[in-house]
């Protein structure tokens, strides 16, 4: 059995009010912290665990905290981004609905360390189930004396407040978040300034993911280095995947990083396998913004090595051969999938959730889109894949914020692995409506690197 | 104090040393050394705070960072809002992946742009139209149908087109800049998001006129102009007015002896030097209202300086050279010959 960090509890009934939270060791930390340590002390452990934030990108969490400017008189605010809203991605809904103080404790421990007096969780319009059970268990933790002034003595004083977005996917992405949460248009900042400068009212900010936070919590009772032995390399501690697709057992799933991808998919502990006896055809590793993988590529890297679920051994091999571990929505893709209508899905997503602020996105987004359907419903040329492959390419890296890389990535690999399935789709075009292209070579061994 | 305002930084654009100001932006520097090396902008207006960054047409490579740290920026950086560091090196139209990326850019403009030059009434001072002459292809890629929405009614003295609309945002901060209140926006996401009011509203302010000037497109048009003619049939002059709300300083826009539009005055880079009021802009439509100070210098690459006006108002240069002025006759008779 893994070990379980953030959901060791989770099967304990009502885990969700704050007495059984308590009962199962809550709140420890919160009162480690206020009592035996100083913020310095707080970042210098969570810097030593090593942990990197959970909603993506993947940047250490200890050295966002340290970058916070601390200029004097000027209040600094944590901001917990809850607007979870990347298709293939349900942990943070998860966790908040199941064990709400966790989040709740970890961002009492986490504003403590940064000097916030003043936190707020910014929820994704639609979980409004979740923003209720988070106030719930603000106003439990706020009767209890771990909330609002002075807590447990000590002259510390901390609001949390739940703010509702409008469901807009470009407000999980930091500035746009700041900017909805001061109530304007949820459009995306030019960066320099960063958030940890010049954020929310134009104060330092921290902006940290839900499990991030939450992961602050252990590493506070384990302590940094403790902390820091689970897993490989530079990918340290647990990470919750949400497993979703074709597989027999889809749910949230903790994992210590350093867990094979191919054990993760088939032993019984986690996915259990690809479900009605089927093959695996590809998988998206990290959420639709990840490049997909074809079965190949995903249980073995190019040379040879069996991939892990780490930031860095999914990431192996660049975008030529490897992925990103990203916010951890696993997307198992069986034999009978069509990798041109999944990839115009994402595509129509992207179309819909751009802001619209910078040109190559809020066009370039449409045409792929556009593109995509075309050949999807058997009226492509072969020239529309290149024009494919054109069109991300001008729109990735050339946009303000990563929502347009994000809308190219999925497209840009989707033709490199599987471009004969685009081809078989142009050149079979009434077959491509009533069957589907099938598993193909794509899960076959690995032709040997030839140097 | 005195020494610190004077510490200039150097940055080199395709080659060109300049030295600016800490703070000055990649593209003001470029601006200063002018020329081809300029990289053209449609969304930021130097007289507009925080405008810029959206369009992506001034998308840069910097291939040193600064004297200190010279590693390159790892993607291209929009230069209206990218400020210089000592010892920048910046590469524009010297680097293939940037004129690469500015072609992609113009294409993704363009494809949903309506096309409608013929009839739209900014053709012939368009941005867009420049831009699309110097960087865009013949052809276009896209075979859908393009984008279309509601016209929407913006009172008597604004006209919206927003099929043509490039989403520039500057109408929204000349609003937020200039006037007490702003009652247009943007609204909706995406490729839908238009420049609208929320309820229907009409725009209707002392400055409301500035969104006609400042738009780069023929978005937004002057509703007393409209359809009147072409403005390369229309000779500007500037000429002011002892206005009480405004500098007064205008360009008028003649047909023959009538004036048939008033805009502020234009820099070089296409934007307005003195904001100016409504009063002046769509109320003072005759001679005897203004004092006129010379005729507007156009440039000569513009459609606009095609109504042949230099030929009858040589500039100083061939007034003060006898060898120039032959030339310029013997040019105006094989001109004259041909008609």
């Amino acid at each position: 059995m893994a070990r379980k960090l953030l959901l060791t509890h989770i099967d304990v009934p009502g885990i969700n009010t704050f007495e059984v939270y308590r009962q199962k060791g809550g709140y420890v930390a919160v009162e480690k912290v206020i009592k035996t340590m100083s913020p310095e002390d707080v970042v210098e452990e969570v810097k030593k665990s090593g942990l990197r934030g959970r909603g993506g990108a993947g940047f250490p969490t200890g050295m966002k905290w340290s970058f916070l400017a601390k200029p004097e008189g000027v209040p600094r605010y944590l901001v917990c981004n809850a607007d979870e809203s990347e298709p293939g991605t349900f942990k943070d809904r998860y966790l908040m609905t199941h064990i709400p103080h966790a989040l709740i404790e970890g961002m009492i421990v986490s504003s403590f360390a940064l000097g916030a007096n003043t936190s707020y969780i910014y929820v994704r319009g639609e979980m409004m189930p979740q923003i209720r059970i988070l106030e719930r268990a603000i106003a439990e933790a706020k009767e209890n004396g771990f909330l609002g002034k002075n807590i447990l003595g000590s002259g510390y004083d901390l609001e949390i407040y739940v703010q509702p977005g409008g469901g807009a996917y470009i407000c999980g992405e930091e500035t746009a978040l700041l900017e909805s949460l001061e109530g304007k248009r949820g459009n995306p900042r030019i960066k320099p300034p960063f958030p940890a400068i010049a954020g929310l009212y134009n104060c330092p900010t921290v902006v940290n993911n839900v499990e991030s936070i939450a992961a602050t919590v252990p590493i506070i009772n384990l302590g940094g280095e403790e902390y820091a032995t689970i897993g490989v390399e530079r990918s340290t501690g647990t990470k919750l995947i949400s497993a979703s697709g074709n597989i027999v057992k889809p749910g949230v799933y903790e994992i210590e990083l350093g867990l094979p991808v191919e054990e993760f998919i088939y032993s019984d502990e986690y996915c259990g396998g690809i479900a009605n006896g089927k093959r695996m055809k590809a998988v998206v590793a990290g959420g639709s913004s990840v490049p997909i993988l074809p079965a190949n590529l995903i249980l073995k890297t190019a040379a040879g090595n069996s991939r892990l679920m780490t930031y860095e051994s999914l990431s192996d091999g660049g975008f030529q051969t490897g992925t990103m571990l990203g916010s951890g929505g696993f997307i198992v893709f069986d034999e009978d999938q069509c990798v041109v209508r999944n990839t115009w899905n994402f595509a129509r997503f992207y179309h819909h959730e751009s802001c619209g602020q910078c040109s190559p996105c809020r066009e370039g987004t449409g045409w792929m889109e556009k593109v995509l359907h075309k050949i999807e419903s058997g009226h492509g040329s072969m020239s529309d894949i290149d024009l494919l492959w054109d069109v991300q390419r001008k729109i990735e890296g050339n946009t303000i914020c990563p929502l347009g890389d994000a809308a190219a990535w999925p497209v840009a690999a989707a033709i490199r692995h599987f471009r004969d399935e685009f081809e078989w789709h142009i050149l079979h075009p009434e077959e491509s409506q009533t069957r589907n292209y099938g598993l193909a070579h794509y899960a076959d061994p690995l032709q040997p690197i030839v140097s | 104090m005195a020494e610190a305002e004077d510490v200039k930084f150097k940055v080199t654009i395709d080659g060109i040393p300049v030295e600016v100001a800490p703070g000055t932006t990649i593209l003001n520097a470029a601006r200063q050394i002018g020329g081809d090396i300029v990289p053209p902008a449609m969304c930021y207006y130097s007289k507009l705070e925080g405008s810029g960054g959206k369009c992506r047409t001034c998308l840069v490579k910097v291939s040193k960072g600064s004297e200190k740290d010279p590693r390159p920026m790892p993607k291209l950086v929009a230069s209206c809002r990218t400020t210089v560091m000592d010892g920048m090196e910046v590469q524009n139209i010297t680097s293939p992946e940037v004129v690469e990326a500015r072609k992609g850019v113009v294409e993704i403009l363009l494809i949903n742009h309506p096309l409608d030059c013929p009839i739209c009434d900014q053709a012939g001072e368009c941005k867009l139209q420049d831009l699309g002459y110097e960087h865009g292809s013949a052809d276009t890629r896209y075979e859908f149908d393009r984008r279309t929405f509601e016209q929407i009614d913006l009172g008597d003295k604004i006209q919206l087109h927003m099929n043509r609309c490039i989403l520039c945002y500057r109408c929204v901060y000349v609003a937020n800049q200039l006037t007490d209140q702003r009652v247009h926006g943007i609204l909706g996401r995406g490729d839908h998001s238009e420049i609208s009011t929320y309820i229907e509203n009409i725009i209707d302010n002392d400055f409301s006129g500035n969104v006609i000037d400042v738009c780069p497109v023929g978005a937004l048009t002057d509703k007393t102009f409209r359809f009147k003619n072409r403005v390369w049939f229309t000779k500007p002059v500037d000429a002011h007015r002892d206005c009480p709300t405004c500098s007064g300083k205008v360009t008028l826009w003649y047909k023959g002896e009538e004036v048939i539009r008033v805009t502020a005055r234009k820099d070089e880079f296409g934007e307005v030097e003195e904001f100016i009021c409504n009063t002046c802009r769509f109320d003072q439509k005759k001679t005897s209202d203004w004092i006129l100070d010379e005729p507007t210098e156009i440039d000569p690459q513009s459609v606009i300086s095609a109504n042949h006006y230099e030929l009858f108002n040589p500039p100083k240069v061939v007034k003060e050279n006898p060898i120039l002025q032959q030339q310029n006759r013997e040019q105006l008779a094989r001109t004259e010959k041909l008609k």
